[in-house]
């Protein structure tokens, strides 16, 4: 009789663990990873989006390399990436051509401590590129100094705070310096991780303001939210028409309009310094990557009307969340593109 | 689930009360079947554990073996790590693994063995339970509160008085290890974190330990007239010696591999420096950083091979452990 029970035990448990793995992977319709920089308000998107129309949409901010990846073996209905995909990665898709839908604008925004220092700091894109190279080591160094004319600097080290985790926030900002310097693009490059000159890594963008905000003398890089969580002043940057611009909603979006984009363009283009007389330098769209045939046509048609749905009302809910919504003349091109995703079975 | 268990228990209860008409020998040859389905379970499990470890060992070796074959031996002794070129050499990685791990141990145990001798030896029996339950707490503290309470408590604590403390009380500002400025980010404040939670492991086992040496060995000591530190010292830390250095050991591996609070202070620089205020770096670290952002083949590859040389190296450490607790338990002069 004791094997009896013996085996009423493991029919029990094999009934719990039917019951466990049974539970989870129901009712969602469109899966999606990559990017963390805009999980904000993509999780905004896909819960206002769930009580609007009852589509489930989940995202999970892997990071842009794991989205890449995940697309490309098609383990997603749709990635996520804040530097756009190389011509080698888009080969290696398995899915066939890959199409890159730019969806909010960002931007990176030059945090600092010096308590000296009362009014915002002005920088250009080269001071900053030596001062991260190492080259600029002091505080009140002329370069500096010239720019902030009756600014008493101090003659403090300057400590370069970067990101130790690779990000697509260090892609947009390695991207502005290695088109601003020369020198930065030979040594450096760009990218979401690089082999930094100078400086202490620290982890995520909270990483970053922390260290920033516990050491006097420090600079860093940031996306504009988290500079303004942590009440940290950050600076006015000069931008292609040579203003100092301060980074805002507005400032953001002047960039991604002050770029010419051609009829044939796959949008994987940089803004940064871009042209326009309000644009701030370090900006740059986020983008879905979504292949051009989509074979399952339910999916497909879910994704498209998902799309369209975030071009439509989902950018009114960017500048709440420190994004840039896109401008309205790029809203419609993309809006149009929508119809050059092929669903299978319908035309 | 609940419902189930309490099912299952009544059946058991009913059976074990119920005389059926079965002989003994019947019964017995029926648990023999339910023994060797047993043993058979439990073989399966005991197997499953090496196997799974060397299937990891195996897939790592597989995917760092491009960036192994690229780099070869240069792959541990360049410092090089440029993501953007391609090149990746661990050595600051590897060198800043194997410090932060010796001067986190440095720290922590003489602390834990004190603990563990206080509480198994002098503490009174209401104090030893809660105290040895709250140093066993500290293990079940996550990493990421670790590197939080790091950034914000420890690192300002350590800059502005044990920092000044070591360099110009002590004038060990001198020498190289504790030269150039505090950032509040080293690998002195990793070491520091690394040790506070390696502690309660080698507490933990050192403590245990201790409790099972026999009382004979204890009032032996005594009979000869030993204080009681002399019984301690003379009689009783001889004894658990190897258990103890096994303690040690596992907090070495937890040390070796620890990776959220590490990398949130070490300031993850690739650059080998004697100082123990610069910053550092850790395999455990970079893999921590760069593998979801990672969509370069070689990159991904260079991930894997630290991947599989912190392994390599956890494996050579915990078999040099191996053959310590051995030698140590041969050691003449210890009587068992």
């Amino acid at each position: 009789m004791i094997h009896t029970s013996r085996f009423a035990v493991a029919a029990g448990v094999l009934a719990a663990l039917a019951f466990a793995t049974a539970a989870p992977a129901q009712g969602v319709d469109l899966t999606g990873a990559g990017a963390t920089f805009p999980n904000p308000i993509y999780t905004a998107w896909t819960h206002a989006y769930d009580l609007a129309t009852k589509v489930k949409v989940n995202y999970q901010s892997i990071g842009s390399g794991g989205g890449i990846r995940q697309i490309s073996e098609q383990t997603v209905d749709f990635g996520a990436t804040d530097g756009p995909m190389s011509d080698e990665e888009l080969a290696k898709a398995k899915g066939g051509a890959i199409m890159h839908f730019p969806t909010v604008l960002g931007a990176d925004v030059m945090i600092y401590n010096v308590p000296e220092i009362t009014q915002p700091l002005k920088l250009t894109g080269s001071v900053i590129a030596d001062i991260f190279l190492g080259k600029i080591t002091k505080w009140n160094d002329t370069r500096i100094a010239t720019l902030n004319a009756g600014v008493r600097l101090p003659s403090a080290d300057i400590l370069v705070v970067h990101r130790s985790d690779g990000s697509g926030t260090t892609y947009i900002f390695t991207d502005y310096l290695a088109a601003v310097s020369p020198e930065w693009s030979t040594i450096v490059g760009k990218g979401k991780e690089v082999k930094w000159p100078v400086g202490l890594g620290a982890k995520g963008n909270e990483g970053v303001a922390g260290q920033v905000k516990q050491t006097p003398g420090s600079i860093g890089y940031t996306e504009l939210t988290y500079a303004r969580q942590n009440k940290l002043p950050y600076a006015h940057v000069q931008n292609a028409a040579g203003k100092f611009v301060e980074p805002t909603i507005e400032s953001i979006t002047a960039a991604a309009a002050g770029v010419k984009l051609p009829p044939t363009t796959d949008y994987r283009v940089s803004i940064v310094n871009a042209a326009g007389a309000d644009a701030y330098p370090i900006s740059s769209f986020t983008w879905l990557l979504v292949y051009r045939t989509q074979t399952d046509p339910t999916k497909g048609k879910k994704l498209k009307d998902f799309m369209r749905w975030f071009y439509a009302e989902g950018q009114k809910s960017a500048p709440a969340l420190d994004y840039g919504p896109l401008p309205a003349a790029l809203t419609k091109r993309l809006m149009a593109r929508l119809d050059s995703i092929q669903v299978s079975g319908t035309k | 689930m609940m419902t189930d268990g309490t099912a299952v228990a009544f059946a058991t209860a009913a059976s074990s009360d119920r005389t059926d008409g079965r002989s003994l020998g019947e019964r017995i040859v029926g648990s023999a079947v339910g023994d060797r389905v047993y043993v058979a379970v439990i073989t399966g499990f005991a197997i499953c554990v090496p196997v799974l470890l060397l299937l990891i060992l195996l897939e790592v070796a597989i995917g760092g073996w491009p960036a192994l074959r690229e780099f070869g031996f240069g792959f541990l002794t360049s410092s090089e790590w440029d993501p953007v070129r391609h090149q990746f050499g661990a050595a600051p990685a590897i060198f800043g693994t194997i410090v932060t791990s010796i001067v986190a141990l440095v720290i922590a145990t003489p602390l834990a063995l004190g603990v563990a001798i206080f509480l198994s030896e002098y503490a009174p029996p209401w104090l030893r339970q809660p105290v040895g339950f709250l140093v066993d707490l500290l293990a079940a503290i996550p990493s990421v509160v670790y590197g939080l309470w790091g950034i914000f408590v420890l690192a300002p604590v350590l800059r502005s008085h044990v920092v000044p403390f070591l360099k110009v009380t002590l004038h060990l500002g001198a020498t190289p290890f504790f030269s150039g400025p505090d950032y509040g980010r080293s690998v002195l404040a990793a070491s520091i974190i690394l040790a506070i939670m390696v502690l309660p492991y080698i507490s933990a086992v050192s403590r245990e330990v201790l409790l099972a040496v026999p009382r004979s060995q204890r009032e032996a000591a005594l009979a000869l007239g030993a204080t009681r530190w002399e019984m301690i010292q003379k009689a009783v830390l001889p004894y658990a010696r190897s258990g103890i250095i096994g303690g040690v050991i596992l907090g070495l591996g937890r040390a070796l591999g620890e990776t959220m609070a590490v990398t949130m202070l070490i300031g993850n620089r690739h650059e080998i420096s004697a100082s123990l205020l610069a910053p550092g770096y850790t395999m455990a670290s970079i893999i921590a950083n760069e593998f979801s952002e990672a969509s370069d083949d070689m990159h991904l590859s260079a991930l894997m091979a630290v991947g599989f040389v912190l392994l390599v190296l956890t494996l050579i450490v915990n078999a040099i452990a191996r053959w310590l607790v051995w030698r140590v338990g041969r050691a003449p002069g210890v009587q068992r």
